[in-house]
């Protein structure tokens, strides 16, 4: 089982927080600075396993997580995962993010989060992985989003129009966040489909 | 400025969205609780308005806000409500907002099961999804028990993405509503083989998730699994089965058996790392729970420790450190071969990387000797000074410790330099282990008794610089020291070299400071000190004012402790002190004390074993709740209690200090208790102590006084500049050992030990020592922990009662009953099969007593099954009388077969499981190897002359087909009225039959198989299983009959075999089931290869059309031999037969469906008659159960009655009777075709032996 899925970044900002049990709002504040605690004091090109967090059930439980330019992917998983296949599952997950969103950058998900969760949703479900395969989740999104283009129709062109507008206005609006290093697959973990 | 103004003024205009709410808190950094709670402010007024995409936008910026910690649980109704909107955009706004907010405890949750259900069932499927992933998010059990048909249903939907939506989730329902478990089971299993690798991957998970908790009901899935294991190739779900088969193997060690050869071969032939992995501990677990007794056991153990070297040794960080993971799980059992790793492990130990430093810790425990533990510590002792982060250093701490004090102390040579270790230790700063430390120091003192004049000197050393530990706060921890320290100076303070200076250390005021136990402890330990300075003071009479300034001494300093807001210290501080006055007096008036003051203290203190209270047995006929006197009254009893709990705070108080016992009786007393301990002591086989031997090693051992104490300059030992003194005993230890190398070789050399360190005397006279053997420095008596007498064995119960999963620990295998199917189920399941024959016919006649009430009926089945057991014994102790009495044949043993099998084998799972499990070779079970000998027949003998011996002139089907109808002609009219059957309706109580079991448990059986040799070249052997079993069970009523053949590849040949393709050439009737889009003359690829001298197994799914013939079809195996240098094709005719005997399947009866079914009338009878038959009746029985898939439905004497069921829903009865070598059957099916050509196959089989 995956206990909890955080993505932040690298000031322990929360980008993403999926908790697969109930924990209260304070308790998964917490959860998270710990997490972010333990992840970022840890080296390049160490390994990706972490044992100990102490809030999210204990010793049973490990931390999985890949670190992608300004941001922490973190898992926390049981025993009953594999570690390396989880380790493959982020791969999967960032590289389907990056297709959705076409070259994904942090800032994406920080405006994005819903539809971060919707990516996710296709993937794992509560707790258990659901799909591992990219083609497929993409397609599944992809058809959702239509669908809802296609309710919005052209009601939502306005909204669309405005917030269109409001982008423009922005002033800044780097994307220059990239995740560099996103296709670089990991060694060794080769035969995943 | 003005710009901004406009430009917020534009933001209110339109709705503000999610996007526009993050940019603002990124423009609020300064004030962003306050921009926020503005913006919650607003989304309240969003939320008031009728317009459901307003609600939905503020319920979007809400759920993006309880991310950041904002509780928002107050808008639950409004997410409700955009869940319940038409319009899959707001659903899926509102579901995800539910999935993050809802819980248990949120009421509006009951408010959402009916749109839920909707959504469950709407047109759309991603509406479906959407719902079906919220509420996997927040499912309660109200919702789980109200949903679950809606999700059972769902589970066989059309769309591949619904099904494994809604087989996932199950897992959810089953935690929050167990009673779900088994009515949705049956369809769940059905899905493991869903054509979609979705779906089936889904219910791979849910299973391994269940089967990780419980994982004994699920063992009866091995074979499903074996099968999906030898047959999938999408790695999750492998992994997931590799992972599910490691939790299965500790519970039957024949699976374990059955697998290693498979995984071995994915070992040999994956490419991914991960599976790779997965199959390495999967091995691991096998070879873990195979004690010994595999003959390629080792070659097994040296395969994984190779591959986890190559992990190890990796450059990926995460492959070092799963391989170092895994490597301490083979190091639990097979110490030996990690131990030849030690070299890798070290240096792991210095790798940056804290996760990996951890795992190399772990693994140093188990790879510890006696040759080596002074030099693993000592360079841990290295990484405690190097180590930051304390973190990293507790762990270290705790590791030195385990892995010295690991089997009581095995690996220790030399105790001195395990006390200064422990010395060091406590130079930690800011450890919390000083609890640690300090019961270490205790044990050692208590146990070893050599030590105890080291031991000393070290802690009054340690009393005297208490400050270096208590100065800092931070070190709070480690002052737990002085604890140990104090007792163990005052309890053997007769080793003591100065008592008066570490009595005075102990009194000092800054001991004030202390935590309350430890000034207890000091208090009270001063007291001993005190009556050992009394003694020695009172040889010599000239000095007798030094023993009144230790009284003096005492009596300055106790006041202090008198003051003490700690109770425990007040109390101990003002009876000594009083003693200690009385004590002062007496000496002024020069009368001998000492001895009355020693006596206080007498005896010895023995360990006891941490759970020996516990294990004491309550004496018969004692409840402990019952009331001793007649409860009081209220008022009374309340006083009572309030007097019994301060009595009990006290009582454990005491308890937690009994070792001073301190109590004032008089000489005559103590020595009377004194006798009376004694002898009780001799009684105790348990005390060791006592025993004369160890006694004399304490006192006239080698040369223990005069273990020399001072050489070490402790005056400063907690801070030693350069070198630590514990270097000191490794380098000792070394020199120590050379030397006795060197004196056994030449015992001149003497003058060279005089040499490093100052005369240091050691058991120089010891003579030779084996280099293998390093005897320990000291004659040490490691005394065992005192357990009481007759202590039950332990029972720990560790186990959560709040465990969600302990609920879903149901027994799968048992049939459903009637009362369950009400459950959430709509359709009928194929379990029913047990029940069927005998509803039909309930519509049909008048049942003059109806036995079976719906309601009773899982009770009853429960009873029935209590007294089975029970009638089994009986059975087997008749049997066995019938045995002695009657046959040639050695009564074996009771059955061992059973061991790990779940309770009584009378599913039909179970027992299939048991065959599937038998047919691996068993070379370490006793009784298959004892079998052979006392059967005339050899394991597969028989069912390999079965097909090979049938005429050959049927070269294709047609006459073959002809013939056996003129058989069933013949059979037809030999047809006879049966004898009616007749049955106790009973519900089992007091008579004697079998139900509804194959009769395997009553006494060992030979050994049998189903595997037939199909075809063997100089290069392979192929075995074919004897169409072993039907497994789609539902789908034979619609959509035809599958049957699956199992066939073992062997490879004889010393070159690798690749590339084995199975071919079949169909018939009309029987047809290989190929993968979509194949051909009809495609073969079908064998997913291994084959490494010379291996064998696997691979299973063929057939469909077949018309079960009432036995089938015959040709087919080829192409493979290419590779041999060093080139590869050749090959190929392999040959001839699977299957016979009518394969379309049935082993189906359990009860006894009252089974005499309706033959009441009916429906059914046709034959018979046969067997000669000459000397084999007992229960082998008789179970060859047919295992050849010809019966089971056994009742069974009296010498007549049995079995039942089975063909894969078309054909009802057949058996009634097999013996009587002086003749066996006669009497059969009834209402498919007499099929009928006479499965009796022909029984006569077959008793006709081969």
């Amino acid at each position: 089982m995956i206990k909890a899925i955080l993505i932040f970044n690298n000031h322990g900002k929360p980008r993403l927080s999926k908790f697969y049990e109930h924990y209260s709002e304070d308790t998964e504040q917490q959860i998270i600075r710990e997490t972010f605690h333990l992840v970022s004091k840890r080296d390049e090109n160490v390994c990706n396993f972490l044992e100990g967090g102490m809030l999210i059930g204990g010793s049973e439980n490990k931390l999985i997580c890949r670190h992608y330019a300004t941001l922490y992917f973190v898992f926390c998983v049981d025993s009953s995962e594999s570690e390396l296949g989880i380790l493959d599952l982020i791969q999967v997950f960032v590289e389907t993010l990056d297709k959705c969103f076409e070259n994904v950058c942090e800032l994406d998900l920080i405006f994005h989060v819903d539809k971060v969760h919707n990516i996710l949703a296709e993937m794992v479900m509560g707790g258990m992985v659901l799909e591992t395969n990219m083609n497929e989740i993409i397609t599944q999104v992809d058809a959702q989003n239509k669908m809802e283009k296609s309710e919005a129709g052209i009601a939502g062109a306005p909204a669309r129009a405005v917030s269109a507008v409001k982008n423009m206005n922005l002033p800044e609006m780097p994307r220059n966040i990239n995740i560099g290093d996103i296709s670089i697959k990991v060694p060794n973990l080769l035969s995943f489909k | 400025m003005a710009l901004k103004i406009v430009k917020g003024s534009i933001d209110r205009m339109f709705d503000k969205n999610l996007q526009d709410l993050v940019r603002g808190i990124r423009n609020h950094k300064e004030d962003e609780a306050k921009y926020i709670s503005t913006c919650i402010d607003e989304i309240k007024q969003e939320l008031k308005q009728d317009n459901i995409a307003v609600k939905a936008n503020a319920v979007c910026k809400l759920t993006y806000l309880q991310m950041l910690g904002y509780d928002v649980s107050w808008a639950a109704f409004n997410i409700v409500e955009v869940m319940s909107s038409s319009k899959f955009t707001y659903k899926r706004i509102g579901y995800l907002a539910a999935s993050q907010c809802f819980h248990e405890s949120t009421d509006v949750i009951m408010l959402t099961t009916n749109q839920i259900r909707k959504d469950l069932s709407s047109p759309n499927q991603y509406d479906t999804g959407v719902a079906l992933t919220g509420l996997s998010c927040f499912v309660t059990p109200d919702l789980a028990r109200d949903l679950a048909n809606d999700i059972m249903t769902l589970m066989s939907h059309t769309k591949p993405y619904i099904r494994k939506k809604a087989v996932l989730i199950m897992y959810k329902v089953f935690l929050k509503y167990p009673e779900s478990l088994r009515p949705a089971f049956p369809r769940l299993k059905e899905k493991l083989e869903d054509p979609d690798p979705g779906v089936q991957s889904a219910a791979v998970n849910v299973i391994c998730e269940l089967a990780r908790r419980n994982p004994k009901n699920y063992l009866s899935l091995a074979p499903l699994f074996f099968k999906l294991m030898t047959s999938s190739t999408n790695n999750w779900v492998l992994i997931k089965i590799i992972k599910l088969f490691g939790a299965l193997t500790p519970l039957e060690p024949r699976l374990g058996k059955k697998l290693i050869e498979p995984l071995t071969n994915l070992i040999h032939s994956t490419s991914a790392m991960s599976l790779l992995y997965e199959c390495v501990n999967t091995v691991i677990a096998v070879l873990i729970s195979l004690s010994s007794g595999m003959p390629n056991h080792s070659a097994s153990i040296q395969l994984c420790v190779q591959k986890l070297r190559i992990l190890i040794e990796d450059s990926d960080q995460n492959l070092k450190y799963l391989g170092l993971l895994a490597m301490s799980k083979i190091l639990k059992t097979h110490p030996k071969s990690v131990q030849s790793h030690k070299d890798l492990i070290l240096q792991c130990l210095d790798d940056k990387d804290e996760s990996i430093r951890l795992r190399a810790l772990d693994l140093l425990y188990g790879m510890v000797s006696k040759k080596n533990l002074m030099e693993i510590v000592k360079k841990l002792m290295l990484h405690v000074d190097k180590a930051e982060g304390t973190t990293y250093r507790d762990e270290l701490l705790t590791k030195i410790i385990d892995i010295c004090s690991q089997s009581n102390y095995q690996y220790i040579t030399n105790f001195e330099w395990y006390i200064s270790i422990l010395v060091e230790l406590t130079r930690l700063e800011g450890t919390r282990h000083g609890h640690l430390i300090a019961s270490q120091m205790l044990d050692v003192a208590i146990r070893v008794k050599a030590i105890r004049a080291f031991a000393v000197a070290q802690m009054a050393t340690l009393l005297d610089n208490a400050h270096l530990l208590t100065g800092n706060t931070q070190r709070n921890g480690i002052c737990e020291v002085l604890y140990a320290a104090a007792w163990i100076c005052g309890e053997f303070s007769e080793h003591l070299e100065e008592p008066m200076a570490t009595l005075e250390a102990m009194l000092r005021p800054k001991v004030a400071t202390l935590p309350g136990h430890i000034q207890a402890v000091y208090v009270q330990n001063a007291a001993k000190l005190f009556a050992t300075v009394l003694r020695g003071q009172e040889g010599a009479p000239a000095d007798s004012t030094v023993a009144q300034e230790t009284s003096q001494l005492l009596i300055d300093r106790l006041p202090l402790f008198v003051q003490s807001s700690n109770l425990e210290v007040q109390e101990r501080a003002s009876c000594i002190l009083q003693l200690v006055k009385y004590i002062q007096k007496l000496q002024q008036k020069d009368v001998e004390v000492a001895e009355e003051v020693t006596a206080l203290f007498a005896g010895e203190l023995n360990p006891v074993a941490p759970k020996a209270q516990k294990k004491v047995p309550v004496p018969e006929g004692l409840d402990l709740d019952v009331w001793i006197n007649e409860p009081p009254s209220g008022s009374e009893s309340e006083d009572e209690g309030r007097k019994s709990k301060g009595k009990a705070v006290f009582a454990k108080d005491e308890s937690r200090h009994t070792k001073p016992r301190y109590t004032e009786v008089d000489e005559k007393e103590l020595a009377k208790r004194r006798e009376v301990r004694k002898a009780e002591q001799a009684n105790n086989p348990f005390y060791i102590k006592a025993s004369p031997s160890s006694q004399k090693v304490y006192q006239d051992g080698v040369g223990v006084e005069h273990i020399p104490v001072v050489q070490i300059d402790l005056s400063v030992p907690l801070k030693v500049p350069g070198m630590p003194m514990s270097d000191q005993y490794v380098k000792l230890e070394e020199e120590r050992r050379e030397r006795n190398k060197a004196d056994k070789k030449k015992k001149k050399d003497k003058k060279k030990r005089e040499k490093g360190e100052k005369g240091r005397r050691r058991r120089g006279d010891s003579g030779p020592e084996s280099e293998e053997d390093i005897t320990p420095a000291h004659m040490v008596d490691i005394v065992t922990e005192e357990m009481p007498e007759n202590a039950l064995p332990s029972d720990d119960d560790d186990k959560d009662p709040n465990d969600p999963h302990k609920a879903l620990n149901i027994d799968l295998d048992k049939p459903l009953a009637d009362s369950e199917k009400k459950l959430p189920v709509r359709s009928h399941r194929p379990d029913e099969v047990l029940k069927s024959p005998m509803e039909d016919r309930q519509v049909v006649e008048v049942v003059p007593e109806p036995k079976k009430k719906t309601g009773k009926e899982k009770k009853e089945k429960k009873d029935r099954k209590k007294s089975k057991e029970k009638k089994k014994k009986h059975k087997q102790e008749e049997e066995e009388d019938l045995m002695g009495a009657g046959s040639e044949e050695p009564v074996q043993p009771e059955e061992t077969k059973e061991v790990a099998a779940p309770p009584p084998a009378s599913t039909p799972e179970a027992s299939d499981l048991d065959f599937w499990l038998s047919n691996a070779p068993v070379p370490s079970n006793p009784q298959a190897a004892a079998a052979p000998a006392s059967t005339p027949r050899t394991a597969s003998g028989m069912a390999a002359v079965a097909p090979d011996s049938e005429p050959e002139e049927a070269k294709d089907t047609e006459p073959e087909e002809t013939k056996s109808s003129t058989h069933k002609k013949k059979k037809q009219k030999k047809e006879k009225k049966k004898k009616k059957h007749h049955h106790n309706h009973s519900d089992g109580a007091g008579d004697e039959s079998v139900q509804n079991g194959t009769v395997e448990e009553e006494e060992p059986l030979p050994p049998m198989s189903n595997y037939a040799l199909l075809a063997e070249n100089s290069y392979i052997k192929m075995m074919k299983q004897d169409a072993d079993k039907v497994c789609d069970i539902q789908g034979n009523l619609q959509d035809g009959s599958q049957v699956v053949v199992s066939v073992i590849f062997e490879n004889k040949c010393d070159s690798f075999i690749k590339s084995m393709e199975f071919n079949v050439l169909d018939s009309l009737n029987s047809k290989l089931q190929r993968p979509d889009g194949a051909g009809p003359h495609d073969g079908l690829i064998v997913p291994f290869q084959l490494p010379p001298g291996i064998s696997n197994e691979a299973r063929f799914i057939f469909s077949v059309q018309n079960i009432v013939m036995p089938q015959k079809l040709k087919g080829t195996l192409t493979f290419i031999v590779k041999t060093d240098d080139s590869s050749t094709h090959e190929k392999l005719d040959f001839k699977l037969h299957f016979t009518c005997t394969s379309y049935l399947i082993t189906t359990p009866c009860y006894s009252d469906a089974y005499s309706k079914l033959l009441e009916s009338g429906d059914l046709k009878g034959c018979s046969l008659k067997l000669e000459g038959v000397n084999q007992p009746f229960h082998h008789l029985l179970a060859r047919i159960c295992f050849h010809h898939h019966f089971s056994v439905v009742e069974r009296i004497d010498s007549c049995a009655s079995m039942y089975s069921r063909s894969i078309q829903g054909h009802h057949m009865c058996l009634l097999v009777k013996t009587a002086d070598q003749t066996v006669s059957i009497d059969a009834k099916c209402d498919e007499p075709g099929l009928l006479g050509n499965v009796l022909d196959e029984i006569k077959l089989t008793f006709s081969q032996c």
